[in-house]
């Protein structure tokens, strides 16, 4: 994973709530085996219509959504399903920020291991960000804030060890690895109890 | 030591390094389950990482999401969906291979939904941790069990280190007190339970159900019941383990045996919350008010006595749901017509539910123009359905038997309803195109899907179970 200290880019909207990730991505796409070119399936039967062209009424078609990096969402976004092919399929569409009031668990945890910014915010700073798509917002993920067009700011929250390894592109299996020697004395104390 | 949760004692007999202000803690995990769809990616990072598995003998595997349900050709090739989800089985059966994992594929007699084989083989033990690349991974909580779903970055911490990295969650105890009323299930209170605590309710907690209603459920139910926790945004469900639980695992193959199962059922029966212990959140819900309950929207807080008017929206997300559905404000779900009944997925498709389906469909017959499927969870209930005859109550009805597997609940092995179909279900997720692109879903009890498909709408099952109660006496 590459560090990420700041994200710049217009917001696109997805007012609906709990977007479930069998809506991100289909259930019968997961037959893939590999994590690549899932941005082309992202948000599939939503974003298509049934003759497979583009379906006006999906808010990221909207010509002044293409290029938006950053996704404000509806409460409850990313629930259901673990699979993490909805992150993959969200970056490799070229997402690379979700701001929520709630995000579901897995989801999030899933996102931020990729370097997808699931961030959440305060509901009445997200109703507003709801209310206005297509404003400029700078993401600050070492201060913990969101830059808004006027010089104001949104203050979040964020794990302190997902945080770490965002900045500096941790890999979170190599620190795990780490702990070898404690891994091991755990698995001995248990074997003799 | 204060007084403690159930989940704080297993928490706590989990950490191999606590955690800290910077850092989450380091937890040890007792059983990963593998399946098809959320390994291949976590394989090969280990492969090209030059990394083994840390302890195999701690992993099962399974086929089960894009498994066909119907039987193999004659020269015995699988009827796959497409070439992708043959290739998606056929790389778990070489990983499995490759790094040494205990895999139950087709030959196997135990092959089954992951969450349905798992405690049939007594690989989930009370006061263990489970993970497995599965939301519905909470199922295994009502063997008291911490079980969860991890994404596949995770799996691949788990395959590597036999551990995970995890911030220590909520708690929420949920006291369920009474007894449900007669014709009335497991299936129905956590539909109950997820329309009154919301779709996002649990989020960042593990929820642990109690009271006089839980205690009296058999270990079928309460997997019913935990497995739709993560419906609730739960980590887990967890239920306290008794005399029920040890009952049911006493004798299975990867149970302790002999003297050392005696041991293991004196430490188990440590494994409840102390008097005194604390949740963040606490919730009572009322048994005895429950009813047959069904989803009228698109996520499974949308749920409501079948009998109830469905409610009016109130945003646009509701809106677009009842559009979705074509449910009409004011109506109850009860009547809608009904085109495909599914009866199987790792929530419903154990012995007891078979039996219950059986119980309504016996001497009777599907409505015309109905489609059901009956899919039992795993090889074992399989064989034991097929002892007991109730496949052939099931076909004389009218409806399909297949092959073990996750079916129509995920609909990517070629079992899918079509657009605009109305599927009553006895799975656990009623998302837009869960079951097809266009499908609408309905989620309900076995009973209450058995009676749909006689009906051909939906239908409440306590005057079908009663009136089979009758028949029964009478033949007697
Ligand atoms: S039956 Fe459905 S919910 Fe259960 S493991 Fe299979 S796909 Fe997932």
């Amino acid at each position: 994973m590459k560090p990420i200290t700041r994200l710049h880019s217009r917001t696109a909207v997805l007012a609906d709530e709990n977007i479930d990730t069998d809506r991100i991505i289909p259930a019968r796409f997961l037959t893939t085996t590999t994590r690549e070119g899932l941005g082309q399936l992202c948000f599939h039967d939503w974003r298509y219509q049934a003759d497979g062209s583009d379906n006006a009424a999906f808010p990221l078609n909207r010509p002044e959504a293409r290029g938006c990096s950053i996704l404000v969402a509806g409460r409850n976004f990313g629930c259901g399903s673990s699979r993490e092919h909805a992150p993959w399929a969200l970056l490799d569409y070229g997402i690379r920020a979700v701001l929520c009031s709630e995000i579901a668990d897995i989801f999030r945890g899933n996102a931020l291991k990729n370097g997808l910014l699931a961030i959440v915010i305060d509901e009445p700073e997200h109703r507003w960000l709801l209310r206005h798509p297509g404003i400029e917002l700078a993401i600050d993920v070492r201060e913990q804030y969101i830059a808004l067009p006027d010089g104001g700011r949104i203050r979040f929250a964020l794990e302190p060890f997902a945080r770490h390894c965002l900045l500096h592109g941790v890999d979170q299996l190599g620190y795990l690895l780490q702990h070898e020697k404690a891994i091991t004395h755990y698995e001995q104390q248990e074997q003799a109890a | 030591m204060s007084a403690r949760t159930l989940f704080e004692k297993i928490w706590d007999a989990h950490v191999v390094a606590a955690e800290t202000a910077d850092t989450p803690a380091i937890l040890y995990v007792d059983l990963h389950l593998v399946h098809e769809v959320t390994s291949p990616q976590a394989f090969s990072e280990l492969r090209e990482r030059g990394l083994k598995l840390r302890r195999p003998d701690r992993m099962l595997a399974t086929l089960d999401h894009s498994t066909p349900t119907l039987p193999a050709h004659a020269d015995g090739s699988r009827p796959y969906a497409n070439p992708e989800a043959r290739a998606q089985v056929a790389q778990l059966e070489a990983n499995c291979r490759e790094f040494g994992v205990e895999l139950h594929g087709w030959d196997s007699t135990e092959r089954g939904i992951v969450h349905v084989i798992g405690p049939e083989l007594g690989a989930t033990q009370p006061g263990m941790t489970i993970v497995c690349g599965d939301s519905h991974t909470s199922t295994h909580g009502a063997f008291g069990a911490l079980a969860f779903g991890i994404g596949t970055t995770e799996v691949g911490h788990v395959m590597a280190t036999q551990c995970l990295l995890q911030r220590q969650p909520k708690t929420m105890a949920i006291h369920v007190d009474g007894a449900l009323p007669p014709g009335v299930g497991a299936k129905d209170l956590i539909l109950h339970i997820i329309g009154t605590i919301g779709v996002d309710g649990g989020t960042g907690h593990v929820l642990e159900y109690r009271g006089a209603a839980i205690e009296a459920l058999s270990m079928d139910e309460r997997m019913t019941i935990c497995n739709m926790s993560i419906e609730a945004g739960a980590r887990a469900g967890l239920i306290a383990p008794d005399e029920t639980t040890f009952a049911w695992l006493q004798g299975r193959p990867r149970v302790p045996q002999g003297a050392a199962w005696d041991a293991a059922v004196a430490q188990w029966r440590t494994l409840k919350s102390d008097d005194g212990a604390r949740y963040d959140r606490e919730v009572r819900i009322d048994a005895g008010a429950v009813k047959p309950t069904v989803t009228y929207g698109t996520h499974p807080g949308m749920a409501i006595a079948l009998d109830a008017p469905v409610p009016a929206a109130t945003n646009a997300q509701e809106r677009r749901a009842l559009d979705y559905m074509q449910s009409q404000p004011g109506q109850p779900m009860q009547g809608t017509p009904v085109d495909v009944v599914f009866v199987g997925s790792c929530t419903n498709s154990r012995l007891s539910d078979l039996r219950e389906v059986a119980r309504v469909l016996r001497g009777r017959r599907i409505a015309e123009g109905v489609r059901m499927l009956v899919v039992p969870g795993s090889e074992a209930v399989r064989r034991e359905a097929e002892r007991e005859g109730l496949h052939r109550v099931f076909l004389a009805a009218g409806a399909e038997w297949r092959v073990p597997g996750c079916s129509m609940c995920i609909a990517m092995n070629g079992d899918l309803a079509q657009p605009g179909q109305l599927v009553v279900s006895t799975s656990n997720r009623n998302f837009e195109g869960r079951q097809g692109k266009g499908a609408r879903t309905v989620l309900a009890s076995p009973a209450t899907a058995a009676a749909s498909a006689i009906a051909g709408h939906i239908a409440d099952p306590r005057a079908y179970l009663g009136a089979a109660d009758h028949s029964r006496e009478q033949a007697a």
